[in-house]
């Protein structure tokens, strides 16, 4: 049939579509260079409240929370239906997921798309946020004073770096003493008041009845419980970058020993609370657990779904001949609000309603609320719940007992306890040989992100 | 129809089909050199350069490897990786052919398919939701198969997870995810060795054994290579098994295992883009050179 002859057509055919291959190619790259390169644009910013201020506009109010601050978002949507919002749901930070972090690296990188309000469940954003240029000075103009100062005292201590405060508190989360009354009073035991007490109380439900519970020491926030209210000098921040690292002190090791007591007695549980094998075979073998603010409505109320009228609360026990009372503190959320933001007045408005209304933090809250104000208010509802048994004054008594020597760094005390000591735990080591490994892998984490490090 | 290539076509060595199918060929990779080129190229050079300056884009030699290489974490996790690369190709070579070896004597009944089909079942289900799966399969109180966890001595997730296990259980996470698809692809391979001299082995007199080690291997040894080539590449960036575990287990086990993870920690906790460029820089290199090593002695490229 036909035989192949060369055309000019095809010739330049094919030279046309490989220069417009290479111009897609090229367009590419410029594209790619372009969108890299016009991030960041900071033209139209004004300096007021302390920082300068992107051009204001009326779009629509960007907050970002965990699933059980969901609640909150939605609730100040129906009672400001006004305000157009974008309420976006995201892990919360919980377990050191670390994701805020990750997505406002990748924001600053791309110049766009922070949110305006952002809740986190761990209380060390600010540690990274002000050096990452996101988190907003707040008692520079933005929040009032008087606002400020109904906070619980030392509440806001974690946003407060240099002095200038870049979150606000969203609740309180100091230790306190959850005990079964009813099982306690069938057991004819008494609450513990000193640690002593408490663990021989450990020893005696072991042998009177076993495979009850004083306590859990599975979680990664364990050393936050226990540790924290001993004070063991394990996470002593001394300035912005400096911490004191001391895990082999007598406060330290004699915690641990109690511990290792009781878990080598079986009245102290290595599973964690919210482990799938605590669920199922721990959850009414309860009758004392040092715990968190909100492991009352998390852990007791949701998580174990233990009946009303049952959970009730003491302060968390003293070593004997202590003056002073000190507890521990397990995370405790914070509110961030954005440099970024084209709508500071809504975000705002937005904070101060989520972190200080009682229509949120004074009932519907399921922590203990760090405005004062509002933790009042809370406690009277809680009260009217019924859901408690007996009063949550020790809670009120606990939230200024919060022992001020553990500080929240850069890195995460709760991922380097479960990395280093929960996997010798399991293997049945004690608490007590594991501090000085402990000691060494806080030292590593902390140089590794900056810290002057004293041991 | 007939071709006769006219003296112009030869010295071109291009007849008119062919010229369309290249058309066509030209068009079909177009697409692919794109994506290549958007996802591929640029961000490797993106990375290139980031790993050889600092966050203020000033040249800084090697120091970003350096600083990288003296992280308490980095020798650590290397050796994580290297060990389940062992764990992960052993077991990927020696488990995908006696498999697709054993499916090819099955020939084509109906168990055959049945076999083929649920070898690649699991290589459907996304990467993060297989190792999902899992985190419900080891954690025995709530695996369906707890009764072997409890008979191998394990009785929390927390036991099972223990540091020393984890290079065998994301072997077997990512054999159970990846391997199935390699059993089809190497049955295919099988399939395309010629009949005849599958029966002059037969009228040889070689027993099953014989003509699988002596004829079926051999011939599959590109194949082999192809798969070690990929499956060296993507084991070495290892990273959702030990993220996933690592979020599961609230940071017991996983945190900081591989060096892909350090990398994202490098990225966006500590803010160093640039090591974590660097780090991935050490991993191309790696994997490129692996891939060369075993192009260059397999004749990977060589004709037939």
């Amino acid at each position: 049939m036909s035989v192949y002859k060369p055309s000019a057509a095809q010739e330049t055919g094919t030279s046309r579509r490989r220069a417009a291959l290479l111009a897609g190619c090229a367009a590419t790259v410029l594209f790619t260079v372009t969108a890299c390169g016009s991030g960041g644009g900071t033209t139209g910013t004004t300096t007021k409240d302390g920082f300068a201020q992107a051009a204001q506009n009326d779009g629509a109010l960007t907050v970002w929370v965990d699933a059980t601050r969901m609640d909150a978002a939605k609730q100040y949507q129906a009672l400001h239906p006004g305000v157009k919002m974008d309420i976006v749901s995201y892990d919360g930070d919980a377990n050191g997921s670390n994701y805020l972090q990750t997505k406002v690296q990748l924001f600053n990188r791309t110049g766009k798309g922070w949110p305006d309000v952002v809740f986190s469940s761990q209380n060390n954003e600010a540690s990274w946020a002000v050096d990452a240029g996101f988190a907003a000075p707040l008692n520079k103009g933005l929040i009032p004073d008087a606002t400020l100062g109904g906070f619980a005292k030392g509440a806001n201590d974690v946003c407060t770096v240099d002095g200038t405060m870049y979150c606000l508190r969203n609740d309180l989360s100091q230790a306190v003493l959850w005990y079964n009354a009813p099982l306690l009073k069938k057991f004819g035991y008494t609450v513990p008041t000193t640690w002593e007490e408490y663990q021989a109380l450990g020893e005696k439900v072991a042998k009177e009845h076993p495979g009850y519970l004083v306590g859990d020491a599975g979680d990664s926030f364990t050393p936050e419980i226990y540790l924290w209210a001993s004070k063991c000098g394990a996470n002593h921040i001394t300035g912005p970058k400096s911490v004191s690292v001391n895990t082999t002190s007598e406060a330290c090791t004699k915690m641990a020993k109690l511990l290792d007591v009781l878990i080598k007695d079986k009245s102290m549980s290595i599973s964690g609370v919210f482990s799938t094998d605590f669920a199922k075979n721990e959850a009414d073998k309860v009758l004392l657990m040092p715990g968190p603010a909100w492991y009352g409505g998390a852990v007791f109320k949701d998580g174990l779904k233990t009946p009303a009228k049952q959970i009730a609360v003491a302060p968390i026990p003293q070593w004997q001949g202590d003056t002073s009372p000190s507890t521990g503190n397990v995370g405790g959320g914070t509110w961030l609000l954005s440099k970024h933001s084209t709508h500071i007045k809504a975000a705002t408005d937005f904070l101060k309603w989520v972190t200080t209304d009682n229509a949120y933090q004074g009932e519907k809250a399921p922590g203990f609320p760090a405005y004062a104000p509002a933790a009042e208010n809370w406690l009277k509802a809680q009260a009217a719940s019924g859901y408690f048994a007996g009063d949550l004054t020790a809670l009120k008594d606990a939230s200024s007992q919060v022992w001020s020597d553990w500080g929240s760094g850069q890195f995460s005390q709760e991922a380097i306890w479960a990395a280093t000591v929960k996997p010798g735990l399991t293997q049945g080591k004690t608490i007590e040989s594991l501090l000085p490994g402990w000691q060494d892998s806080i030292a590593k984490y902390a140089k590794a992100d900056g810290y002057k490090v004293s041991q | 129809m007939t071709l006769t290539p006219s003296s112009a076509g030869s010295v071109r060595g291009r007849p008119r089909g062919t010229s369309r199918q290249s058309r066509a060929g030209v068009a079909f990779v177009a697409g692919y050199v794109l994506l290549l080129v958007a996802f591929g190229v640029l961000p490797t050079c993106y990375a290139i350069y980031f790993a050889f300056t600092n966050a203020g884009g000033a040249f800084t030699g090697f120091s970003n490897f350096v600083t990288t290489a003296q992280d308490f974490r980095f020798v650590d996790s290397l050796g994580h990786v290297a060990l389940y690369l062992v764990f992960w190709l052993l077991s990927l070579v020696v488990f995908v052919v006696v498999l697709a070896l054993l499916l090819h004597k099955l020939s084509s009944g109906p168990v055959s398919q049945a076999l083929r089909f649920l070898y690649y079942v699991p290589g459907a289900l996304a990467g993060a939701a297989s190792v999902l799966v899992w985190l419900f399969m080891l954690d025995p109180t709530v695996s369906p198969v707890s009764s072997l966890l409890e008979t191998l001595g394990f009785h929390t997730f927390g036991e099972v997870i223990a540091p020393g296990n984890l290079a065998l259980l994301f072997t077997i996470i990512a054999f159970w995810t990846g391997a199935g698809g390699w059993i089809v692809v190497m049955y295919g391979a099988l399939n395309n060795i010629p009949k005849d001299v599958m029966e002059a082995a037969r009228i040889d007199g070689a027993n099953g054994w014989q003509t699988a080690w002596r004829v079926q291997i051999p011939m599959l040894r590109k194949w082999i290579v192809y798969m070690v080539i990929l499956a060296f590449a993507g084991g070495a960036q290892l990273f959702v098994e030990p993220q996933l575990l690592s979020l599961a287990s609230t940071g017991v086990a996983g945190r900081d295992y591989s060096l892909n993870q350090l990398t994202y920690d490098f990225a966006f906790q500590m803010n160093n883009i640039n090591g974590a460029a660097a780090v991935s820089v050490e991993l191309l290199v790696v994997s490129v050179s692996v891939a060369g090593v075993f192009v260059a002695r397999s004749g990977f490229f060589d004709a037939d």
